[in-house]
């Protein structure tokens, strides 16, 4: 017995020894970001190797804000991205309550191409889905043209589809003798009892939306309407920029989101999970 | 469940309607686009415009050369790496859990945009971090956004740190739910561990893996951020130009709508090509 639990210990001694430099090497990205954040350029461009944080956040952030409006930046992604989850997740819901509790006509092809869809690579839609939304109807630089084509989204479908059809059919059925329409029941009922799932759903689209790059670069590249990685990003490359402000704005960017992450963990890791476990 | 048609739409159709005009439309849009020629007022019909320039052109091949390497070496790179990942948070031995998955899960909620900046930054050559720290030990300096093999070796890297956590989420959730008497029964024949790995936990998790494989290629298949960013549009030289910068490039700085739109549905045949590859290969044996 004590041969096994030693063998035990020294399993876990190693498993330790193997993963904590590895946590500590994946972390170190995330600390320089914050280390850099707090840097005078100068010592940021220096020969020294400085690992711990100094005081210099509130400069780089002037900084920052003297080389592009990053407030107004920030203030753009946090309503695009509020209102795209909002939006999004109601559209989501509905198609997989449709898609989880009625028969009807057409349903396997529905399916089919949003499974479909998932492998096919976005670049294809990308120069029509631009032409369309900047010559034809003349959206870019606007709200709407950041917010309306990433609706799109099939996972999230998926995900839904998963937990309504997971729900007990009495439940519905009950409500459906009182008379109560079936829009009431969706909302009422169905809505409310996917809580947990819908929760899940709206971080991860808020996140997509949040830390979305390609698209906002394309279709609102004016200085006013620009969100805000897309602002950061002019300023990675020019020759006269404060470093110091590019990595204030990048912590301005992450931090918000790793506090989400640690306090919703679950429903992060559920939305993510989501997409493989059917 | 009820057969009601109009319900049923009615639910669907604010859903469908974004569906049919930001993706079934641009889907046809983009396959007749490239078939014309866009540099030219009016666009004119004209079959071999784009895709005979496609299959002549050095930038091209060049950029379908250094998106094939990377999704060769990268992608099997990570989704092993993200495999150790979830074997060991998975195991009972583990202390301090949480803050070992925060440690490899964080870099799933850090946009694309922070972390290059970053990486520019650790791996600049005289002032980054990263040749300091290899000075100190003695080992000489990698100039890594000059030459080639550094700098793609370099784009690996930061694509490798962003994803490996997200797929490990993703295989965790699946070792998950393999029922834990399989591996009770194991144990008590006195299987070892490393057979119960490969005998067990690898076979039941194959769906997984290729759902991942698949998610991985799309994704490093478009990649265009990391070399945009970290590489500066590609450098050196075009050294880590992609087929994502080169739909980039010529969609939006030339403006050539119809040759980026034959680069597109080259993208497209391929992510199919090895997803149907990949679906063909892992198929269950009947």
């Amino acid at each position: 017995m004590s041969s096994r639990s030693s063998a035990r210990l020294g399993r876990s001694i190693a498993l330790h020894l193997f993963l904590t430099p590895l946590a500590l090497i994946w972390l170190f990205p995330l600390w320089m970001m914050v280390v850099f954040s707090t840097m005078p350029d100068n010592g940021i461009f220096s020969p020294g190797i400085e690992l711990l944080p100094h005081g210099n956040f509130i400069d780089n952030f002037n900084n920052l804000q003297r080389d592009t409006n990053f407030v107004g930046a920030i203030g753009i992604s946090v309503s695009v991205a509020v209102t795209y989850t909002i939006l999004s997740v109601l559209l989501t819901s509905m198609a997989g309550w449709a898609l989880a509790r009625y028969q009807f006509f057409g349903k396997g092809v529905v399916v089919a191409i949003i499974l479909g869809t998932i492998t096919l690579p976005y670049a294809v839609v990308l120069i029509p889905q631009f032409i369309m939304v900047a010559r034809d109807f003349k959206l870019a630089n606007t709200w709407v043209a950041l917010i309306v084509p990433p609706l799109f989204n099939s996972l999230g479908v998926l995900f839904m589809r998963q937990s309504f059809s997971m729900m007990p059919d009495d439940l519905f059925d009950a409500a459906r003798v009182e008379g109560v329409k079936e829009w009431r029941i969706f909302l009422f009922v169905a809505l409310p009892l996917a809580r947990p799932m819908l929760a899940a759903l709206a971080i991860i689209l808020f996140l997509a939306s949040w830390n979305n790059y390609l698209w906002p670069l394309l279709i609102n590249s004016q200085p006013g309407s620009m969100t805000a990685p897309v602002a950061l990003g002019t300023l990675i490359g020019l020759t006269k920029v404060s470093w110091g402000g590019i990595m204030a704005g990048a912590v301005m960017l992450t931090v918000p989101m790793l506090v989400v992450f640690v306090l919703l963990q679950r429903h992060f890791i559920a939305g993510i999970a989501a997409g493989a476990v059917k | 469940m009820r057969n009601r048609n109009a319900t049923a739409y009615r639910f669907l159709t604010p859903y469908l309607l974004i569906f049919a005009i930001f993706w079934v439309w641009p889907i046809i849009s983009s396959f007749m686009i490239s078939f014309q020629a866009t540099r030219t007022v009016p666009w004119r019909f004209a079959p071999s415009f784009n895709w005979g320039r496609l299959i002549g052109d050095p930038a091209f091949f060049n950029a379908l050369k250094n998106t094939l390497l990377i999704l060769v070496i990268q992608v099997p790179v990570m989704i092993s790496l993200a495999l150790v990942m979830a074997v060991l948070l998975n195991s009972p031995l583990l202390k301090a859990r949480g803050l070992y998955r925060f440690a490899f899960f964080a870099p799933v909620v850090v946009g694309e945009v922070a972390y290059s900046a970053v990486f520019r930054l650790m791996f600049n050559l005289d002032f980054g971090i990263i040749n300091k720290l290899l000075n100190s030990v003695g080992l000489p300096k990698i100039d890594w956004f000059s030459n080639v093999t550094p700098a793609m070796a370099l784009i690996m890297i930061a694509v490798t740190w962003r994803w490996a956590g997200y797929n490990a989420i993703i295989l965790l959730a699946g070792m998950q739910s393999i029922p834990e008497d399989v591996y009770e029964a194991a144990t008590l024949d006195r299987v070892s561990k490393l057979k119960q790995f490969f005998y067990i936990t690898l076979p039941l998790l194959k769906p997984v893996i290729v759902f991942c494989l698949v998610l991985s290629i799309i994704g490093t298949m478009q990649l265009f951020t990391e070399p945009f960013l970290i590489t500066e549009r590609g450098g050196p030289g075009g050294g880590t130009e992609t087929l994502g910068l080169l739909l980039y490039r010529q969609g939006f700085r030339s403006l050539n709508f119809g040759y980026a739109s034959a680069v597109a549905y080259t993208m497209a045949g391929l992510a199919i090509a090895i997803t149907l590859a990949q679906l063909w290969l892992t198929r269950e044996p009947k």
